[in-house]
């Protein structure tokens, strides 16, 4: 932990109170939402209240972005504190509602509120057949989610990360669920939530245990017993608390073994997958790590494991997406690959990477999610990539396709694009550590990347370019389903497309740009030599040690000198290179090779000659020790298959045990058992009783005469 | 008075009261048999009556042997009951008779469970 950067100490800043508006707005608008829904408003309100209030936030945001000068804690109230015993450091605990606000939390905001707001402008005319009836709650959980995740960011310390952690899983299970109708959408939010459980109870013990070791879940008192060394922590403790976080942050940000649930959360209205899906909630797994970076730098095993992890799922989802015939679930899938890439970054030490990559994914994956949003609002739900073609030619649809072009050409790192420099800046780092395992997991991440240079333009090639052919899909959301009735009734088999209007096409045009846009900071260190900014903004937060800046520990790309290893290897001093180049540019050579390879194969199959892919595939058909490939690819890996028979399965049997043992021994013999002993006893008495009155004045007069020779012997034997 | 009665009191022999004792359960006896074998219910109620005079024998027996009269003030009582509860079981009899329009009392067996 040597060098200039540190984390700074934070100030205590009442007077930014007005920061955390950010937080309060979302809630009243969800408030206001609630009550619109109550009231059964018939109009857009909701969306015009939601909109508003992010929009605010997001001014807020960048207002405290401008004032921002270094580390501040702002204390709003106090909201949980407990003593006992002499209320000393572990026998107290305290929990502010307060913010902690540095750099990564102003970065991290300015794109969740920003995306957020234009993502509900788009979402108000996307969810508009709905208005009256689900509008008000589909807002209501916009609010919710983007409430939750303020707190979760700008929460200064675990409890509030927790309690927005939680929020957004229940808003993401909300949304997911939004048709609640449709049981496979049902089906779909019990699994994300149930998955995210399983990852939230390692982020709770995890928090736990940083209570137990430092007797404190605030960031800067957390940081500040760091710096001394945290004398107080027991090291077996400091080696299990990042395991426990990163099993958090897997099941947030779908990482291996559960990533699962994200491809089924697609079941959700598309500005959801847009919003909490693929930009902003998923991401809360790259923050959490970031945030406690420190704890990870600790241990370089949990560091590797997280990149190992990281790089394994990408190469995983991306195989899966090359085979999808949905369009949303092929996104979902880059989603969950574009994840592993920042995991990966973040486990070979570069913050900065995985930072970057954040961002510029949050923009082009919100994007690419819109695109097929408005296809899909247009085609009545029609995502089958095989159903659609050559889009771009057909009137209305132009921008919807070129867009999707943009956000393609990002999502394939296209040379020179903002996600050629972020997936660069972690694959940079990866190649030229000391580390082999870690030079292997980046030229495992080259070869991913040309895969998903492949599955991205081969939903471009197959949907917006070719010739123009289209068939509806089987959805009618209610206006224009009447519509889409007309138009049957004119002509059976003619299906009319629904083209998108300006709110849907204006955000897609901005969120282009802002996925050009932030491509700046990396223009401008690449061909101005200036300090990347994303860069500066990590390098005064707390994951500062990845950043790249100072303390010549690692450096991203853009900076003039190729990175020495990252954090987890001390002092080796060999120089970088990627295939016997100068690392810098060898790897913008092997990268841009992957990114164009795999664009020209996608071409080739998809665009010039469609029939050679269904070639190929029976080519591949025909050899026994290939074939299976795509067919497991196609079926996710079986994935879904093992955890049903490695976990489902067994849970299954074991319930109907218990449930057997429960209705048979408990109810069965104890409590049926107890009912049933006096009806047995009455059922031997009950022959006293057959209604002959002779039969009574028998058993009186036997009684009797019982009564009268116990007596009589009784006096008999006195006599003696 | 006071006198005739104490002497009338006095000849009564142990012996004499076992024979009324025995008349008692003679009576006694042939009221229950009546009751269990016979299915008219006015000979029945007539068989209970039969038992009530042998229990009331039995009092007015005992009661000589005690030199007690309130045996035997009991017995006034039981008769007084037993032409009351007389009244109300031939009623009963009557009533349950334009019921079933028979007098046996199997035919009313119901109260038994099975």
């Amino acid at each position: 932990m040597s060098g200039e950067l540190s984390i700074p100490q934070a100030v205590i800043a009442p007077e930014l109170a007005w920061v955390g508006l950010a937080i309060l707005l979302p809630l009243l608008s969800s408030v206001v939402c609630a009550l619109c829904g109550a009231l059964r408003v018939k109009n857009k309100l909701p969306a015009i209240v939601t909109a508003l209030a992010l929009a605010i936030s997001f001014v807020i945001i960048v207002r405290a972005y401008f004032a921002y000068a270094g580390p501040v804690e702002v204390p709003i109230f106090q909201w949980m504190s407990f003593e006992w015993g002499s209320g000393g450091r572990f026998q107290s605990f305290t929990a502010n509602c307060s913010l902690y606000i540095d750099s990564l939390t102003l970065y991290w905001m300015l794109f969740v509120t920003g995306l957020g707001t234009l993502i509900t402008v788009y979402a108000s005319e996307y969810m508009e057949s709905d208005v009256g009836g689900g509008y008000s709650r589909f807002f209501f959980g916009i609010s919710i989610f983007l409430f939750a995740m303020s707190a979760l960011v700008l929460g200064d310390n675990l409890a509030m990360l927790y309690l927005g952690w939680e929020g957004v899983g229940l808003a993401s299970y909300l949304l997911v669920g939004y048709n609640y109708d449709r049981p496979s959408a049902v089906a779909a939010a019990k699994k994300a939530f149930i998955m995210n459980r399983i990852g939230d109870l390692g982020l709770a013990l995890g928090i736990f245990m940083l209570w137990a070791n430092y007797g404190t879940i605030q960031y800067s008192e957390l940081f500040a017993a760091m710096k001394n060394g945290g004398q107080t922590a027991v090291d077996w403790h400091l080696s299990v608390i990042p395991f426990l976080l990163m099993l958090g942050a897997f099941g947030k940000s779908a990482q291996i073994p559960l990533f699962t649930w994200l491809p089924d959360a697609m079941e959700g209205p598309t500005p959801v997958s847009a919003l909490i899906h693929a930009a902003t909630m998923v991401t809360a797994g790259v923050y959490l790590i970031a945030r406690l970076y420190p704890f990870f730098e600790l241990h370089p095993e949990a560091l590797a494991t997280i990149a190992w992890i990281g790089c394994s799922t990408a190469l995983l989802a991306a195989t899966i997406g090359m085979m999808q015939y949905d369009i949303k679930r092929v996104f979902a899938y880059s989603t969950i690959s574009q994840l592993g890439y920042m995991f990966l970054g973040l486990g070979v030490g570069t913050s900065f990477g995985a930072c970057y990559h954040v961002l510029t994914h949050a923009f082009f994956k919100a994007l690419l999610f819109l695109t097929a949003g408005a296809i899909m609002h247009g085609f009545a739900g029609q995502l089958d990539l095989r159903k659609l073609s050559g889009l771009r030619h057909l009137a209305g649809w132009r921008i919807v396709s070129w867009t999707m072009f943009v956000g393609c050409l990002w999502l394939s790192a296209f040379p020179y694009t903002a996600a050629f420099f972020s997936k660069d800046a972690i694959l940079l780092q990866a190649l030229t550590s000391a580390r082999a395992d870690f030079r292997f997991l980046g030229w495992m991440g080259l070869f991913t990347a040309a895969l998903t240079a492949y599955y991205t333009f081969r939903v471009w090639f197959r949907v917006c370019a070719g010739p123009l052919h289209f068939e509806g899909g089987n959805e009618g959301h209610g206006d224009h389903d009447e519509h889409d009735k007309h138009a049957a009734h004119a002509a059976p088999a003619a299906f009319h497309p629904h083209a998108p209007g300006w709110a849907i096409k204006g955000v897609l045009l901005i969120l282009a740009l802002g996925a050009l846009v932030v491509g700046v900071p990396a223009y401008k260190a690449v061909f101005l030599h200036e300090t990347n900014w994303v860069q500066e903004m990590i390098a005064h937060s707390s994951a500062y040690q990845g950043s790249g800046l100072g303390s010549g520990l690692g450096s991203g790309l853009g900076l003039g000198d190729a990175g020495h290893a990252g954090p987890v290897s001390h002092g080796d001093a060999h120089t970088p290179t990627v295939l016997g180049m100068d690392a810098h540019t060898g790897l913008t050579v092997v990268g841009s090779t992957a990114s164009i390879g795999g664009i020209l194969v996608a071409w080739f199959f998809h665009l010039r000659s469609r029939k050679s892919a269904d070639q190929l595939r029976a080519a591949l058909a025909r050899r026994w020790w290939l074939g299976w490939i795509p067919t497991a690819m196609e079926n996710k890996w079986y994935v879904d298959e093992l955890y049903h028979y490695l976990f489902r399965l067994p849970l299954w049997f074991g319930s109907q045990i218990l449930s057997f043992g429960d209705k048979h021994f408990l109810d069965g013999v104890l409590v049926d058992g107890m009912a049933k002993l006096p009806l047995a006893l009455g059922r031997v008495f009950r022959p006293l009783y057959s209604g002959a009155l002779q039969g009574y004045a028998v058993t009186m007069a036997g009684g009797v005469a019982l009564v009268l020779a116990w007596v009589s012997w009784v006096w008999l034997r006195g006599m003696h | 008075m006071n006198d005739a009665l104490s002497s009338a009191f006095t000849i009564i022999a142990p012996a004499q009261i076992s024979i009324a004792l025995a008349v008692s359960a003679i009576l006694f006896g042939l009221g229950l048999i009546g009751f269990l074998c016979r299915r008219n219910m006015i000979i029945m109620f007539l068989c209970t009556e039969l038992m009530f005079q042998g229990a009331a024998l039995a009092m007015v027996a005992f009661a000589r042997m005690r030199m007690d009269v309130s045996g035997q003030v009991f017995v006034i009582f039981i008769l007084t009951v037993a032409a009351a509860e007389a009244a109300l079981a031939l009623g009963l009899v009557v009533l349950l008779y334009r019921r079933r329009e028979t007098l046996n009392s199997e035919v009313w067996s119901e109260l038994g469970e099975s």
